[in-house]
């Protein structure tokens, strides 16, 4: 054994007193600190609750005017007239047809696009294509608004087409919005089927299957659950969606029966009667908040049923 | 040696078929540790868990102050796991827990009012994958010393210090500001190393240094190690059995069990001696079987 | 991928069987839908690049210097964006000051010393995804709830447009720094520890720092989301007319997106080319911010 003196090194034992391993500085600041971080990520379940209270509280007082059977189930929807009437389907008719043409739109094009990207596209394409979908889907939904009422309604479908409908319509809300959303739903699923091991495809290709019988047959099996995911983030985002709806589509709320009709959406409708300048407490008031909750809920719902399929793909690879 | 009549006791009768148990192992406790010399770290009866799997049991070991301990074994042995609850780096890990005692000068390490950060400005490591930070060389040395709040009087002094040190100051000294990323391996580890030794620490860890190094730059730590040894206790967890052979005081040989039920390998100590008498003569056929290549 | 690639060609081109796989890739169905797909990014892009044409056309004739110098006006041709300007300015300021240190500090806790395993920190995570998707117009809502409370009698004012606003961008900064943060390998954080660094110190210095180009990266995407958005400054009565620069946390604003809207809605054509001219102005905008972001993305993330 060596018995030199440390030269750089620390004085060792024998001789030298064992110092105390127990904390010589009390790390108060640390514990602090690591208290407001946590506090910090306790304030989204705050957010959340707050979003909560805040729909509610309003709501309940909304909903001992209005029975909530009258409110959900009511086909008239006129809350500032003499005669004020608050069934609400006429909104939810006009946000169930913006959001089933624009998903009409948005699930083909944007899983053809996503296949395409991941299956097809050379590594150099896909490297172009996919930071432009990023930048395209920041695109801000008052310009697709105007480009739904000045071009696609006024130029395309009345003056080329020269259809049947007035400044309004629900379809040109809805094709708009469809190729609004196509960036979500081809950048979520294009993961997905990204993540599906090369293994399986060349298992596939193995046994004599062309590029489209893998996709079809072994790719987007594989990755169903993070594209249904993204589908159903889609449909959140539609029924969510207030610019392109609260240009394109009208401010009538009726029941909408066709495609060319004008409707007010549920989210249109709060964007409308924000407007006004409600006085706080007023009936008009509280109806923005019961909308408001009820649109939170059926978002809330899609947002699960997604987040649950994002964990199963999750949960394969 | 105790702890070859202790380890031997282990492949005797049928424990070995049920799962892992032990039977004697309280009657071992009172028969002491190895005679190792001016023990800095020692360890008594440890047992680490990874929640309920148990994945090193019953360990006796003393670590000599200012030598070389290597720990070989074959892999899934448990090696690395006890070279991390040395220096409590397993407390990092979800569901890791210590049973037993580590103490260091004398004083638990896993006391309630014992300090992790602590032990680990005393307890050095330097990790299997060269893990340089993702900055200058300069700020990689000094990075420790000013966590811990070190008073350097001159920084400059320490980082060529410890670059000196780990024979690593000639090769870089015109680079300092530039990122450590931009080293060889044997340099990053190297650097490591130095990092290392500039918070100044009584003992170093290693955990197969040179598992990702060539021949070339691991003999290069190897050398160093030696002349570390001089200042520092190194305690080093290897595959490379020449390695050991090589640099090491003293070397444990461990094996695992695996359990009949679960598959799951426990490792346990067989043997702890002086290198060459582990490497010449070891007293235990595992160990003699693994050495000479049989097995492992 | 190049492998699929090559692997397949190399099928194709066995020539003796060639014709005879009837699946083969220069099929019928094969071709089509191939064709489909092309058709689907073509129909999605080409509306994009419609959108982009038709409003620099609408708008090329009204963009000029007077867009940014000048106030709203009843006038369509002495009417500019400047308020505006200033006031997406003020109250995107507001919400990044607001919003980053509240996300990275979120963030930060449930990456780095949140027990995943307790309920608790697990709903947490659940629900900043749901938070993620939640309608924009909730949030404004939200905040009009708030001030409410408050009893804010005067809804527009940038630190209410703030809130409703960053309460849209806090999900996606906690959501991109815990990635940033993720990719941040653990042998740093060990190599840290090891030298006697408290777990604090370790994220203050060694994986924060790392992780900055990853953050910044979703702090600029969701700001520029933030910028464009007019749904909840809508609920908070943003839509007024605002003929002053604003020029406090309790000042009145308008912003672009919502002075764009204003435009829309007018009657006269005139305005609309106004709308198209500030619509390209918040397009270059949102365009550079995203190009900042990929830029930073690609220049100063670290390989690990």
């Amino acid at each position: 054994m060596s018995t030199l003196t440390p030269v750089g090194g620390p004085a060792l034992l024998p001789g030298r007193p064992a110092v105390s391993l127990r904390s010589t500085r009390p790390r108060h600041g640390e514990s602090l600190v690591r208290f407001l971080l946590r506090v910090a990520a306790i304030l989204t379940i705050v957010i959340t609750g707050g979003i909560l209270i805040a729909l509610l509280v309003p709501s309940i007082e909304f909903f001992r005017t209005v029975s909530v059977f009258d409110f959900l189930f009511g086909d008239r929807w006129a809350p500032r007239f003499a005669d004020a009437s608050f069934g609400v389907l006429p909104l939810v008719t006009a946000t169930a047809w913006t959001s089933g043409i624009a998903l009409l739109v948005a699930i083909p094009l944007g899983l053809g696009a996503a296949v395409f990207l991941s299956e097809y596209a050379k590594p150099g394409l896909r490297k172009v294509l996919k930071p432009v979908l990023e930048i395209l889907a920041g695109i801000p939904t008052v310009v697709f608004g105007l480009f739904a009422l000045q071009f696609v309604q006024a130029t395309v479908f009345r003056g080329v087409f020269d259809l049947d409908t007035g400044a309004f319509s629900v379809l040109a809300a809805g094709l708009v919005m469809g190729v609004m959303i196509v960036p979500t739903i081809a950048s979520i699923s294009e993961d997905a089927m990204s993540a599906v091991p090369l293994s399986m495809r060349q298992g596939s290709a193995a046994l004599g299957a062309n590029r489209m019988q893998t996709t079809v047959r072994v790719v987007f099996p594989a990755a169903l659950s993070g594209i249904i995911a993204a589908i159903v983030l889609g449909v959140s985002r539609a029924v969510g969606e207030t610019m392109i709806v609260a240009i394109a589509a009208g401010g009538q709320a009726r029941i909408v029966t066709g495609p060319l009709e004008q409707g007010q959406t549920m989210t249109g409708f709060i964007a409308n009667a924000a407007l006004g300048d409600s006085r706080v407490g007023s009936l008009e008031y509280d109806t923005l908040f019961a909308v408001g909750l009820l649109l939170f809920l059926v978002t809330l719902l899609f947002n699960f049923i997604s987040i649950r399929f994002v964990r199963r793909f999750r949960e394969i690879y | 040696m105790t702890t070859n009549t202790r380890a031997a006791s282990y492949t005797t009768g049928s424990d070995q078929k049920r799962t892992i148990h032990f039977p004697d192992e309280h009657a071992h406790r009172s028969k002491g540790l190895p005679a190792v010399p001016n023990a800095i770290i020692e360890c008594k009866d440890v047992n680490v868990y990874y929640n309920a799997f148990r994945a090193v049991t019953g360990v006796d070991l003393a670590f000599g102050s200012k030598e070389i301990t290597a720990l070989i074994g074959p892999s899934g042995c448990g090696k690395s796991t006890l070279l991390r609850s040395l220096n409590r780096m397993n407390d990092l890990i979800d569901g890791a827990r210590v049973e037993g005692s580590v103490t260091f000068q004398g004083e638990d390490i896993y006391h309630r009012e014992v300090d992790a950060i602590e032990v680990r400005r005393r307890i050095g490591m330097v990790f299997q994958k060269p893990n340089p930070f993702p900055k200058s060389i300069y700020d990689n040395i000094a990075y420790g010393p000013r966590v811990i709040g070190m008073k350097a009087s001159n920084m400059d002094d320490l980082v060529e210090e410890a670059l000196t040190r780990a024979a690593l100051w000639t090769e870089v000294k015109d680079k300092l500001k530039q990122s450590a990323f931009g080293l060889s391996g044997g340099q990053q580890q190297r650097l490591c190393i130095a990092r290392t030794i500039a918070v100044k620490p009584d003992v170093i860890l290693m955990d197969e240094p040179c598992s990702s190094l060539d021949p070339i730059a691991t003999s290069r730590i190897e050398d160093l190690m030696y002349e570390l040894r001089e200042d520092y206790t190194i305690i080093i967890v290897t595959h490379n059995m020449q390695q050991a052979a090589r640099v090491a005081d003293r070397t444990a040989f461990f094996t695992a069990l695996a359990s009949e039920e679960t598959g799951d390998r426990t490792g346990l100590l067989v043997e702890y001696d002086l290198t060459k008498k582990i490497f010449e003569s070891p007293a235990d056929q595992r160990t003699e079987d693994y050495i000479s290549g049989r097995f492992g | 991928m190049t492998f699929l690639t090559t692997g397949l060609g190399a099928h194709i081109r066995s020539a003796s069987i060639r014709g005879k796989v009837r699946g083969g890739e220069h099929s019928a169905r094969s071709v089509l839908f191939l064709i489909a797909l092309w058709l689907c990014l073509f129909v999605a892009f080409g509306v994009l690049l419609t959108l982009i044409i038709t409003t620099l056309i609408d708008g090329s004739s009204r963009l000029d210097s007077r867009l940014v110098t000048e106030y709203p006006a009843s006038g369509p041709e002495r009417a500019g964006l400047r308020p505006a300007i200033l006031g997406s300015i003020w109250v995107i300021g507001v919400t990044a000051v607001m919003t980053i240190p509240l996300g990275v500090a979120a963030a930060v806790h449930l990456e780095e010393f949140a027990d995943r395993k307790k309920w608790f920190n697990r709903a947490i995570e659940l629900n900043v995804q749901n938070l993620a998707a939640v309608p924009s117009i909730v949030y404004g809502l939200l905040a009009l709830g708030f001030l409410a409370l408050l009893g804010v009698q005067n809804k527009n004012i940038v630190i209410g447009g703030a809130l409703a606003l960053g309460l849209l961008v806090l999900p996606v900064i906690i959501i991109s720094t815990r990635e940033a943060l993720r990719a941040v390998p653990l042998e740093i954080r060990q190599g840290s520890l090891a030298l006697g660094a408290t777990p604090l110190q370790t994220v203050w210095r060694q994986t924060l720092p790392a992780s900055v180009p990853g953050i910044a990266t979703g702090a600029i995407l969701g700001l520029s989301r933030a910028l464009g958005e007019a749904a909840p400054l809508l609920v908070l009565g943003a839509l007024v007319f605002v003929s002053f620069d604003p020029n406090g946390l309790l000042s009145g604003y308008t912003t672009m997106p919502i002075q764009i809207f204003n435009w829309t809605s007018r009657p006269q054509a005139e305005f609309h080319e106004l709308a198209s001219a500030g619509s390209i102005l918040l397009l270059l905008i949102l365009l550079a911010m995203n190009g900042l972001a990929i830029f930073i993305r690609n220049r100063y993330q670290q390989r690990w």
